[in-house]
């Protein structure tokens, strides 16, 4: 279904009437607004997981919390992005996330450009309340290009979903289960040694941490660059390289 | 092309068949009585049969589950046109006894006589366990003796319209644990537009201790089957997925069998019993995960993927397997459709209660006198289930509280004795009916103890996809082994309560929606314990 012209749905986000797109989501069209709904998981380009849950929000006549990111706008929606009970739920959850890695700002090539960094200073977590789990995770640096560092992994899957749908290659992917879920690159060997990859990097540029780097980078040096994945796909949806006549 | 059935043809052949024995002896041969012996057991009956020259009089039959499995290996002796008698316990040597002193003596072996008046059976109502024990699961024959495949030839003169009215009427719930209206359910999967469709009967029990459908689909094979061609024939479904969790290698078995002899004559596969309908049946085995009886989850299992389950909505009966609409139905609820389709709506009305009407299977288990599988009307009382059916607690103990719904469920104290057991009241309670699990604790229980117990299992069986139910059923265990170590704090009870709420708002799924409820009911209706165990105090009384 192509899009209207304009976008003809309204929505009323945190008392504010916004118009979407008959596909939009609550996500994508608080953000065309300006409107800020935390998230950690969803990307632009790529399918939606929902595994994250920071971007839970109220919408009114559902009675359960619903991720912005996997629902569908509906006519004269109301949704409640900021209540007090939202913001506890987000704290916490994002506390956890943090208990559940060995996440070490001060270590991490990610310092300062980090997405788990940013969230945390957002949702104002200046101390985490559940367990440090203080995990063993092994390092694997067998990629002559990359580093994969499981310690500051979210399993947020950004890296999966976009090597799968925009690379096509599913080099990655989750294995084990619970908390003993880990990321794997294609049978669970080093990732230097699996033969799908294509060194294309993109799953580098969308990860939200520093878990995924280019070699070579130090503290705080790593940039990613997580619009990639929606420059590239928006391109290919409008046929920006082809020649027009050919379309 | 293979010959149809003729059900009235087999019905009396298959009673004429059993006129000819004098006695007929049933052996329990379910999972729970072969575990305590009813192998060796039912071996003795027979050979000792032999010995005597009884071949032709007495007839041994190998049946499912009698119900009372705390006195297993169960046998009933039944003589033709009298009154049968039941036998507890019975090891070879009994089982040689009951040949040679009760039915050919015709003496009473008083110590393992077991009476059949007792309140166990007695109160029960069983529908959809009204043949196991009964009949032989492995034939056919005795299946349709017992009005099986009955209901699929009403059903196939009816319009898919009709059958869904039929069950909207009956006002059947599903048995799975959330009691969402089957019709609806139904109506959904009939209304949706596609090339191909799917129902799935979902046997995937995992709560710890629930035994309920593997007892359906061990003893009574061809009743699923039966449920879910007429689920399929009133939705539109072409072809049907059993999906039977891997540790129930007899359930398995058993539906191989049963779909590979209905084919055979003609009641499953191509042009069923000559009509314009036809189903395809499948058995698809799990590997193994708690998930896997979320529906998405489910769904993704089957196709090969992860068994993860994904965001709803779209509901699978809009996109379900293979992206085609797809109605998962509980294998307990499928099981009572062949009764409601030949009974009537209005006598399955006439069970349970106004919302909640029909039977529910429990396994009742725990600390009572008698424990096994039963069925009862919806609305008994949880007291009548705990202290008549049950029998109480053995050893002086007292009734402290009961568990229902495993994981998913929560603990109700035994203040609410006289609580319906139905949808609404136990939701009201703080706990869920869940799919059948009942479990009955004594005052030397510790209910923090009991919390940590179900949080241990849910934060192994969570998939992982999700934040808030991976670490967040990691940390309230941690939390609770703390407590119940006596080695907790105030804050740490603080803490615990932030995570019951926030895992059980935010979680994707249904595990882990429910996962924090064992510690929200006891909390909510135990709260002293943790406070003691704060304080160090000892909790439950020990055993004496």
């Amino acid at each position: 279904m192509a899009r209207p012209k304009r976008p003809n749905v309204p929505v009323v986000i945190d008392g504010h009437e916004v118009m979407a797109y008959p596909d939009d989501t609550v996500l994508s069209v608080a953000k065309r607004n300006g409107i800020r709904i935390p998230h950690l998981c969803a990307l632009d380009g790529v399918s939606v997981y929902g595994g994250c849950r920071l971007c839970v929000v109220d919408v009114a006549e559902r009675h359960k919390l619903m991720p912005a990111c996997g629902t569908a706008v509906a006519e004269d929606m109301e949704v409640h992005t900021q209540s007090r009970t939202l913001q506890e739920h987000r704290k916490l959850i994002l506390e956890m996330i943090l208990a559940e890695g060995n996440h070490v700002c001060a270590v991490c090539v990610s310092n300062g450009a980090c997405e788990l960094q940013d969230l945390a200073v957002e949702l104002g977590v200046d101390h985490v309340r559940p367990d440090y789990q203080f995990p063993r995770r092994t390092v694997d640096a067998s990629h002559p290009k990359y580093t994969f560092d499981p310690n500051r992994c979210v399993l947020c899957t950004r890296c999966v979903r976009t090597c799968s749908e925009v690379e096509g290659a599913h080099v990655w992917d989750v294995a084990g289960r619970a908390n003993g879920s880990y990321l794997i690159a294609d049978l669970g060997q080093p990732w230097g040694e699996a033969p799908s990859c294509t060194w294309c990097g993109k799953c580098v540029a969308v990860c939200p941490t520093g878990a995924l780097a280019w070699k070579g980078k130090a503290v705080g040096e790593m940039r990613h660059d997580p619009n990639l994945v929606a420059f590239l796909t928006s391109a290919r949806d409008e046929g920006e390289w082809l020649d027009r006549e050919t379309m | 092309m293979a010959k149809v059935i003729d059900l009235d043809d087999v019905a009396v052949q298959e009673a004429e068949a059993r006129s000819r024995y004098r006695w007929r002896v049933k052996v329990c041969s379910s999972t729970a009585c072969d575990a305590s012996g009813a192998g060796p057991a039912r071996r003795a009956v027979e050979h000792s049969v032999e010995e005597q020259g009884l071949e032709h009089d007495v007839q041994v039959v190998p049946t499912g589950c009698m119900g009372l499995c705390s006195a297993g290996p169960l046998v009933r002796a039944e003589p033709r046109g009298g009154q049968a008698t039941m036998f507890q316990q019975v090891d070879p040597q009994v089982g040689a006894d009951i040949v040679e002193r009760h039915v050919v003596g015709r003496e009473d072996l008083s110590q393992h006589q077991l009476d059949e008046n007792l309140p166990f059976f007695t109160r029960q109502e069983r529908v959809v366990l009204s043949n196991a024990g009964r009949i032989d699961p492995e034939r056919i024959e005795d299946y349709v003796a017992e009005d099986g495949y009955r209901a699929l030839v009403t059903a196939l003169r009816m319009r898919p319209r009709g059958l869904i009215e039929t069950i909207e009427a009956s006002g059947l719930r599903g048995r799975g644990g959330a009691g969402y209206p089957t019709a609806k359910k139904w109506a959904m999967l009939h209304d949706a537009e596609s090339d191909q469709k799917y129902v799935v009967a979902n046997g995937d029990e995992g709560d710890p201790g629930a035994f309920m459908d593997r007892a359906v689909m061990e003893d009574d094979p061809h009743r699923v089957l039966e449920g879910v061609a007429l689920a399929a024939y009133a939705t539109g479904a072409s072809k049907a997925f059993l999906y039977v969790r891997a540790e129930y290698p007899r359930a398995i078995k058993r539906l191989e069998q049963a779909i590979r002899t209905a084919k055979r004559q003609r009641l499953l596969g191509k042009n069923i019993l000559e009509s314009d309908f036809s189903l395809d049946v499948e058995i698809r085995t799990g590997a193994g995960a708690f998930v896997c009886g979320e529906e998405t989850a489910l769904l993704a299992s089957i196709e090969g993927q992860r068994g993860q389950p994904r965001m709803r909505p779209p509901y699978p009966t809009e996109r379900g397997l293979y992206g085609k609409p797809t109605m998962i139905n509980n294998v307990e609820t499928l099981a009572n459709l062949p009764d409601i389709i030949r009974r009537g709506p209005e006598w399955f009305r006439g069970m349970g209660t106004r919302v909640s009407p029909g039977t529910k299977v429990f396994a009742l288990a725990g600390s009572l006198q008698h424990s096994g599988l039963i069925e009862v009307p919806m609305g008994l009382t949880l007291g009548e289930i705990i202290e008549e059916i049950g029998g109480g607690c053995p050893n002086g103990r007292t009734f402290k509280a009961a568990q229902t719904g495993g994981p998913s469920g929560g603990c109700v104290p035994a203040s609410f004795r006289d609580l319906p057991v139905d949808f609404e009241s136990l939701r009201q309670a703080g706990s869920i009916m869940g799919s059948g699990g009942l479990i009955a604790m004594d005052d030397s229980v510790s209910m923090p103890e009991v919390a940590r117990f179900y949080m241990d299992f849910s934060q192994d069986e969570s998939c992982g996809k999700c934040a808030p139910c991976r670490v967040g059923t990691l940390e309230m265990h941690r939390l609770l082994e703390r407590i119940c170590a006596g080695a907790g704090t105030e804050r740490d009870l603080a803490l615990l309560e932030q995570l019951t709420r926030t895992v059980r708002e935010t979680s994707l799924c249904g595990l882990g929606q429910s996962a924090p409820n064992p510690v929200a009911s006891t909390l909510e209706h135990f709260r002293d314990e943790y406070t003691a165990l704060l304080r160090n105090e000892p909790v439950g009384v020990a055993h004496g």
